[in-house]
Formats: C-alpha cells, sequence, structure tokens
C-alpha cells in the first residue's frame, strides 16, 4: 500500500474551490467535444478524470491553460474560474495563467539540455530570478520531486539520459520552478512501467500538500488509489462528479458504474 | 536458364557498384587533375600577390579577397532574410493557398539558371536601382539565387524540432517568439548553418550571376568601398582559361585548385557539422 493510512483517514480541511466551470462548451470546427461542463474542483486535491478515449478528457484540461487557442477553429461558450477569476477574459494575462496552472505532458519531454538547463528554462525566460539565485532553485526544484540526491553531482548531464521516470519528475520540477498553484496532468504515468507509475503517484501525494493537481488516466485503479474527487466523462460531457471513494463504491449513474465495472466499450 | 532470386541480387549489386563507379571516377579523375596540375603554381607571393605582366604573373590576392567580399556580403543580405522567412513559413503562416504559393515560388526558385540571377541582377540592381557593377549589386544577386537554399534548409531544420519543445515552452508561459527563440532557434541551429555553409559554396562558386553585376576583368588594387567593382576567382578563371593568350597552365590550374579548396572545405564543414548534429539529436 502506497499510500500511508494516517494520511488517508486524516480529515481533509474543508478546502476552498480553485477551478471552476460553468456551461463550459468547446467545439472544435462543428465538433462538440465538451458539452455544459461544471465542475468545482477544491484547492490542494487531487482531482481524477476518467472516462473512455475521446471523451474530452485532454480537452478539458487544456482549456484550464487555453492551450486550446493554439489550435485554429476552437469556439468556447461558458465560464471557467480560476481563483474567481473569468480566465477566458480577453484581458487575463497569458503569461501569468500559465505559470499558475502548469501541465505535465503524457510523453516525458524534457528539453535535451542539461538538467540543470531543463530547471532554469523557464526562471530564465521570465526573467524571475538573479543569476547567483540559480543554483539554489535548481536544489529546490529538483527536492520537490525527489531526485536531487540522485542529481545533485551530475546536474550537467543530458536529461535524455535519464530513464523516462526521471524524465517525468524532471519535467514536474522544470514546471515548479515557474511557482504553479495547479498542475495539469495529463496522463503523466502512461509512459512508465508499473514501478515506476507507483513511485510518481507518491510523489502526488507530497506535492498534493502545496499544489492543486487534476490528472487524467486510464488507469482505474489509479484514480481510485490517488485521488481525493473523481469525475467521470462521457462523450464531452461530465456523467459524474464526486469523491472518489464514493464514485467506485457507489456510483450514482448507471453509465459510471457500467465503465468502472469495466463493462464498456 | 531460371535465375534465383540471390543470383539477381548479385547482379543487381554489381550494376549498382558500376554505376556509382562511374559517377565518382569523373570527380575523382577532375580533382586529381587540377591538384596535379596546379600545385607548383600554389606560393605564398600566388595567395598574396596581384596579377602582373596581364595576369600571367604574379598572384590572385584580389581574387580571393573579391570572393570573400562577396560571400560576406550575400549571407549579410540572405542570411537574416532567409532565416526570418523560414521561421515566418513554418512557426507564423497557417496553410492556405497564398503560403502554398510562396512555398511552390521558394521550391522553383531553387531551380532557376544562375544565368538568369544574373541578368536579373543587372536589370534590377545595376541599371534600375542604379548601384552599377559593384560589390553591393553582386553580393545582392548572389543573396537572390542562394535564398532559396538557405530557406529551405532552415525550414526542415525548424520543422524537425519536435512539436513538444513548443509546447512545453508555451504552456510554461513563455511567448511564441520566447518559444522560437529559446526551445526551437538553438535546436534548429546545426540545421540552419549547414544551409549557410551551402550557400556560401554555391556563391563563391558562380560565375554566371556575377558576370553583369560585379566582376571585374582585371582589378590592379583592392576594392575600396561597396560600390566598387570587384575580381572573383570563377570569373578571374574564366578570363585567364579563355580571354587573356598565352596564360601559364599552372596559373590556371592553381587558381581552379584554389577555389575548388575553398568550396569543398566549406562543403567539408557542412558536412562534419550535419553529422555531429545527427549524433547529437535523440529526440
Ligand atoms: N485539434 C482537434 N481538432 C478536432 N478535433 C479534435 C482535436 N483534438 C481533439 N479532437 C476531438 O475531440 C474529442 C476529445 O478529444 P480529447 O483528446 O480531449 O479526448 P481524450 O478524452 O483526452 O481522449 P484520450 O483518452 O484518447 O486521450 C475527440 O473526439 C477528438 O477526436
Ligand atoms: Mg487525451
Amino acid at each position: 500500500m502506497l499510500v500511508p493510512m494516517s494520511i488517508q483517514n486524516n480529515e481533509r480541511k474543508q478546502a476552498d474551490v480553485i477551478v471552476q466551470t460553468r456551461e463550459l462548451n468547446l467545439f472544435y470546427g462543428d465538433f462538440q467535444a465538451l458539452k455544459d461542463v461544471d465542475i468545482a474542483i477544491r484547492e490542494k486535491s487531487i482531482t481524477a478524470l476518467i472516462g473512455p478515449s475521446g471523451c474530452g478528457k485532454s480537452t478539458f484540461l487544456r482549456t484550464l491553460n487555453r492551450m486550446n487557442d493554439l489550435i485554429e477553429g476552437v469556439k468556447i461558450t461558458g465560464e471557467i474560474l480560476i481563483d474567481g477569476m473569468n480566465i477566458r477574459d480577453e484581458q487575463i494575462d497569458l503569461v501569468s495563467l500559465r505559470k499558475k496552472v502548469g501541465m505535465v505532458f503524457q510523453r516525458p519531454n524534457p528539453f535535451p539540455l542539461s538538467v540543470a538547463e531543463n530547471i532554469l528554462f523557464a526562471p530564465k525566460i521570465h526573467k524571475t530570478a538573479q543569476r547567483k539565485n540559480h543554483p539554489m532553485i535548481v536544489e529546490e526544484c529538483l527536492k520537490s520531486v525527489l531526485l536531487w540526491d540522485d542529481f545533485k553531482d551530475r546536474l550537467d548531464m543530458n536529461a535524455l539520459n535519464l530513464s523516462l521516470e526521471q524524465q517525468q519528475r524532471l519535467c514536474m520540477a522544470r514546471l515548479l520552478s515557474v511557482k504553479p498553484d495547479i498542475l495539469l496532468m495529463d496522463e503523466p504515468c502512461s509512459a512508465l512501467d508499473p514501478i515506476a507509475t507507483e513511485r510518481i503517484e507518491e510523489l502526488m501525494w507530497i506535492l498534493k500538500e502545496n499544489y492543486t493537481i487534476i490528472i487524467v488516466t486510464h488507469n482505474m485503479q489509479q484514480a481510485a488509489r490517488v485521488s481525493d474527487d473523481t469525475g467521470f466523462m462521457l462523450l464531452g460531457e461530465l456523467i459524474e462528479f464526486g469523491k472518489t471513494k464514493r464514485i467506485f463504491t457507489n456510483p450514482q449513474d448507471q453509465r459510471t458504474n457500467d465503465y468502472i465495472t469495466g463493462r464498456f466499450g | 536458364m531460371r535465375h534465383n532470386a540471390y543470383q539477381t541480387q548479385k547482379i543487381a549489386f554489381v550494376l549498382l557498384f558500376i554505376a556509382t563507379v562511374l559517377v565518382v571516377l569523373p570527380v575523382i579523375f577532375i580533382v586529381f587533375i587540377i591538384v596535379q596540375k596546379g600545385w607548383h603554381a600554389i606560393t605564398w607571393e600566388f595567395l598574396t600577390a596581384i596579377p602582373k605582366n596581364g595576369m600571367r604573373e604574379g598572384g590572385i590576392f584580389p581574387a580571393i579577397v573579391g570572393t570573400v567580399y562577396l560571400v560576406v556580403g550575400t549571407l549579410i543580405f540572405a542570411l537574416p532574410l532567409g532565416v526570418l522567412s523560414a521561421i515566418y513559413l513554418t512557426e507564423y503562416s497557417k496553410d492556405n493557398l497564398l503560403t502554398r504559393l510562396i512555398k511552390l515560388a521558394i521550391i522553383n526558385l531553387a531551380g532557376v539558371p544562375s544565368v538568369v540571377y544574373g541578368l536579373f541582377g543587372l536589370g534590377i540592381f545595376v541599371i534600375f536601382l542604379k548601384f552599377g557593377s559593384s560589390i553591393l549589386a553582386g553580393s545582392l544577386t548572389l543573396a537572390i539565387m542562394v535564398l532559396p537554399i538557405i530557406i529551405t534548409t532552415t525550414k526542415e531544420a525548424l520543422d524537425s524540432v519536435p512539436q513538444s519543445f513548443r509546447e512545453v515552452s508555451l504552456s510554461l508561459g513563455a511567448s511564441k517568439w520566447q518559444t522560437i527563440q529559446y526551445s526551437v532557434l538553438p535546436h534548429a541551429l546545426p540545421g540552419i548553418l549547414t544551409g549557410v555553409i551551402l550557400a556560401i559554396s554555391r556563391a563563391a562558386g558562380e560565375t554566371a550571376p556575377i558576370l553583369f553585376t560585379v566582376a571585374a576583368f582585371y582589378l590592379p588594387h583592392l576594392p575600396q568601398s561597396i560600390f566598387d567593382q570587384a575580381m572573383a576567382l570563377p570569373y578571374h578563371l574564366y578570363v585567364i582559361s579563355t580571354q587573356v593568350p598565352n596564360v601559364s597552365v599552372e596559373i590556371r590550374y592553381g587558381t581552379a585548385l584554389v577555389l575548388l579548396v575553398m568550396v569543398l572545405s566549406a562543403n567539408f564543414v557542412a558536412i562534419v557539422i550535419r553529422s555531429k548534429f545527427r549524433k547529437m539529436k535523440k529526440w
């Protein structure tokens, strides 16, 4: 059992809602990928999104840091509130939004640079830190993802020579350098073996102390193990959303039940 | 008699090998002749003195300098323009009819015979813009000739940078331009450099584009400004081989050897960079 029982049983503080969507619709051209999604995600919790392939999980994640802006022909209606601010507002500062809402991708994708340079990529671009503080940032970020002890003596190693799990951790560390509040993770373990997956899940538990995590996963056990809340999506709709324990033990919707019991295409 | 697959394969191998040898032999032969006949002309004086006695004696220094000037001038115009338009085409332009037309035009531009560029340069830069026959006019003409090379290689280099680099960079809050600057261009640099070097060797070696736009038959001094004419190696070679009687074989082949070495060493550098790049790249 990777999750310490003490943490699991602890009554979590009633956390505030940090992400809220209201009647969120998204169209790729004529195709509607999200339908009236209403969700409220609590601060410093882990929320899992599950559902069959193509149901819009990644699309939903990408609306939260406005990465869908890059795709041509995307139309969005409805409200997306992060910390009470409507991020669909044209006035919103994309740079600060994306610093606040960071993303970990499905395939580990470090730059073909050294471990240290990967982490310093964002601080250098945003000029948020003086040069003399760079070593400190590297250390801090690597410590947060438990890579520091392994790499403190080889910070100049090319990141592409790391194992996939280490690469994914490094990508998280690179993200932490911009001090985000929310971490979006789109199937972060799908390129990893079961043991590496387990270790990343443990890391997510640690990160939860300081960050709000939204994770998309195809792995039902992972969702059950790691998350506080779970949302089940189907064909662009959020069918059911609630405490993970309840969703997996007592789903209210027949379709959720079918999916989690594996009676689903 | 029935041939089995193995025999057929053997025959094919032999044929392919002969074809390759037939292609390579003349090249080796040409290089060999030029080295053999030109070798003795290469002295310090030959490389650093100006031509004397109707170009039958002395050196080829002004032609070497002229070629270097032209190559530098070409790059000054072609490099920024070529790289920027490649960036526009890969990173910014939408895939519409206009973009496709532009891409088609660039591909076709690469196939235009070099003498046509020469005439174009004469019409536009020398006569219409009144630059006269000058380093400026010649560099601009050569720049237009090598633009397609630089654009195409830069575009390929940019395309080979994985999309994920761009996504990560944007997701970390970088602007589009910062993304290009910090997570695309650095990884495309070796490829761009290859294109630059290919452009250099093309610009250094062509005669037709400089014929009407810059090349001087004979200059007793080095060019003083970009509005001066200049001697250049390929044209000088043409002159001493066909226009001036009684130039010794050694001088002619020596000039050819210098030009060949300049162009081949540029190409060699390009090949080394490219192979280094291939080894480095693991994504
Ligand atoms: N750029 C796009 N243009 C048009 N349609 C798209 C685009 N991206 C996704 N879609 C469509 O939107 C729907 C939702 O896609 P999305 O990637 O969000 O699904 P997903 O739930 O993440 O699936 P998976 O589990 O396979 O990753 C799919 O039907 C997909 O075909
Ligand atoms: Mg997806």
